[in-house]
């Protein structure tokens, strides 16, 4: 179940300064207009997507407070938002979150011995972030590539047919930072939303 | 060979642009609609009997039908993207490979009804779709197919791509709704129907991927003659998500006229079982639907074999039937452990639950530690009993088919199953070693 989890870190205090940089927010305003006048919290999902992405990789409550002022609501109306749903982290992660799917197909077809394996691999357990700061690893439910089972999901793109082999060459290729920012680089925010 | 209809053109290259596209006859259905009545539209897919390709399965005419047209209020269509019930991948594989088949679908579709905004709703994790849906909907706009003033019609549309952010039940019509609205996906309370109160209140027609690109080949050959297709009540052709212990995991479109045997078996579809163990069970819809043991999937009761249809699939009712649902097919073969299956799927289920529902937010959890400890070797014979008591209380006592969905597997994998969970329960020795579930050349 999708519970409240805001209370773990509201206490975190938060001095960084959160800002869109203008670019962004000139696509945080061309993603309000495409729904109608008043109906401005509608791009509030978009909106956390990208926040989450520019504003340092989680949504803390002051980067949550940020969006509601961008689209006039109420702070409350954005931490529910954001507890609902499982790609917003209200908690910080690592560079590389590891989405390892765990339901029924990729289980049946070793997902759960990839996820054992990478455990044991970064030395943390399932929700847990390793020490450096790179990498998360977390358990998601069906990530919709059951055809290509096991499948993990790396940031925003799909890494299939795992084996433990694919696995460990795709984390030397993360540590050595090879792919590092390729999806910002290409103007993240503007190819995806 | 099976007749392709939506899949025909998928394999020729550049297909996801605009020009290739239009070179193989893109967007000559949409000329054709155009030159209809919205109403003749709708009555060409009323014809062509297509059901949703959502799971539901509800004749897409007659939901089109349903919308308040009297309503001074805007109308809305809403594309379903937000594929999320395990083992289905389809969508996903028609929007990548032919992202300009679903965008013609939806304007002829926002024609029919009246539309002038449409939204594709498309599941947080498949943002690389996003890219590829907005470049299509560019190329038409840029080409007059969309946007203002379609083709001198005095017709106007536009779409815009949505993301959703990882939940499940974003994936039922009134959650997607809420969510759209920038809320929590809490599903309403039906009545009212999104065709009369929907996104802002305003009449809104929520359909899948798959069922709005159909809508283009219906118009392109006519709902008379696309209602040919296939067999009874099950006309057409339908996407199936493929996986599981298969040679040949994959989407295939298929004719509803085949039988499960020739899609599981041959070669053009699943290519049989993977290293030739026999196979124990399907879950022929999508995990929503209940599971089948090898002999009722391939036989119906009365010993017809069992065709990739929605009443063959349904033959026998949950007693020894299933359902079509979303296509999703897995297969699993001998040494998979149904227990651990039923768990992972609860699992499933309670993570999922926008826990709105008492018997859903709690029964499913309730379910999901019972068959914890039944998998682990530490569940006790009356367990049983239990689960499916509880199952029976989650059924038809929920605000939205969540709950049903979740009680649906456990129920069936009882049903025909028992003897694996007693096994667990006077085992616990050898269940405890078993790892993650595989439970080889078991023998009760
Ligand atoms: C929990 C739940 C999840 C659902 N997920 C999806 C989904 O991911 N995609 C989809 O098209 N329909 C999904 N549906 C069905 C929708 O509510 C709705 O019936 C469907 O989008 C209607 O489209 P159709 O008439 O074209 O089938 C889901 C339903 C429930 C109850
Ligand atoms: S059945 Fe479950 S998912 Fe559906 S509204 Fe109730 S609690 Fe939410
Ligand atoms: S079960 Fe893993 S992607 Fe669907």
């Amino acid at each position: 179940m999708h519970g409240f989890k805001i209370h773990h870190v509201l206490h975190k205090k938060d001095n960084t300064k959160v800002e869109f940089s203008p670019e962004i927010l000139s696509k945080v305003q061309q993603i309000i207009k495409r729904y109608p006048e008043g109906r401005h919290k509608s791009a509030l999902l978009p909106i956390l997507h990208i926040a989450q992405e520019e504003l340092g990789g989680w949504l803390s409550p002051a980067v949550m407070d940020y969006v509601a002022s961008l689209l006039s609501i109420q702070p409350i109306e954005v931490y529910e938002v954001a507890t609902f749903y499982t790609q917003f982290y209200t908690q910080p992660v690592g560079k590389y979150v590891l989405e390892i799917c765990q339901t029924a197909t990729c289980a049946a077809c070793g997902g759960e011995d990839i996820m054992e394996h990478l455990e044991n691999k970064l030395g943390i357990k399932a929700g847990e972030t390793t020490t450096d700061g790179l990498f998360t690893l977390k358990g998601v439910e069906c990530l919709g590539g059951c055809g290509y089972a096991p499948v993990m999901q790396v940031n925003t793109e799909f890494h299939e047919h795992l084996t433990t082999e694919k696995v460990d060459a795709l984390l030397e290729e993360l540590k050595n930072n090879k792919n590092a920012d390729k999806a910002k680089e290409s103007k993240w925010a503007e190819k995806f939303f | 060979m099976g007749r392709k209809i939506l899949l025909e053109n998928i394999d020729k290259e550049g297909i996801e642009r605009f020009d290739v596209y239009r070179k193989h006859g893109g967007y000559t259905a949409l000329e054709k609609a155009l030159k209809l009545t919205p109403d003749e539209v709708t009555e060409e897919v009323k014809k062509s009997g297509m059901r949703g390709r959502g799971g539901a399965g509800f004749p897409t005419g007659m939901k089109w039908s349903f919308l308040d047209k009297k309503s001074n209020n805007p109308r809305y269509l809403i594309c379903n993207a937000d594929e999320s019930e395990p083992g289905t991948f389809k969508d996903r594989y028609l929007i990548e490979k032919l992202p300009h088949l679903l965008v013609e679908g939806l304007i002829i579709s926002s024609y029919a009804l009246g539309v002038n905004t449409c939204y594709i709703y498309v599941r947080g994790e498949f943002k690389y779709l996003i890219g590829i849906l907005n470049k299509a909907i560019c190329e038409a706009n840029a080409n007059k197919f969309l946007g203002k003033n379609i083709l001198n019609t005095g017709y106007s549309l536009d779409i815009h791509v949505h993301s959703g952010a990882g939940a499940y039940i974003c994936g039922e019509e009134t959650a997607q709704i809420e969510s759209l609205e920038g809320k929590r996906g809490n599903p309403r309370i039906k009545p009212p129907f999104p065709a009369l109160k929907g996104l802002y209140d305003c009449p809104t027609v929520v359909n899948n991927v798959e069922t709005l690109a159909a809508v283009v080949p219906i118009i392109s050959m006519g709902g008379e003659e696309y209602a040919k297709i296939g067999t009874g009540r099950s006309t057409g052709t339908k996407l199936i998500s493929a996986s599981g212990h298969i040679n040949r995991p994959g989407v295939y479109e298929i004719e509803m006229n085949i039988s499960v045997e020739e899609f599981l078996m041959s070669d053009e579809y699943c290519g049989g079982m993977k290293n030739g163990k026999p196979l124990k069970a399907v879950i022929a819809g999508g995990s929503s639907v209940p599971i089948l043991p090898a002999h009722l999937i391939l036989k119906t009761a009365n010993g017809e074999n069992r065709m990739m249809t929605y009443e063959s699939l349904a033959d026998g009712g949950f007693a020894t039937g299933t359902m079509l649902g979303s296509g999703g097919f897995i297969a699993y073969d001998e040494d998979s452990c149904i227990v651990r299956n039923t768990w992972n799927l609860t699992r499933f289920y309670h993570h999922e639950s926008c826990g709105q529902c008492s018997p859903c937010r709690e029964g499913t959890g309730w379910m999901e530690r019972v068959l914890h400890r039944l998998e682990n070797g530490e569940g006790r014979m009356h367990d049983i009993d239990l689960l499916t008591n509880i199952s029976k209380n989650i059924e038809g006592n929920t605000i939205c088919p969540l709950g049903d969905a979740a009680a649906w597997p456990v129920a069936s994998a009882i049903r025909h199953f028992r003897d694996e969970f007693e096994f667990h329960v006077k085992n616990p020795g050898i269940v405890k070693n078993i790892k993650h579930g595989s439970l080889k050349k078991y023998t009760v």
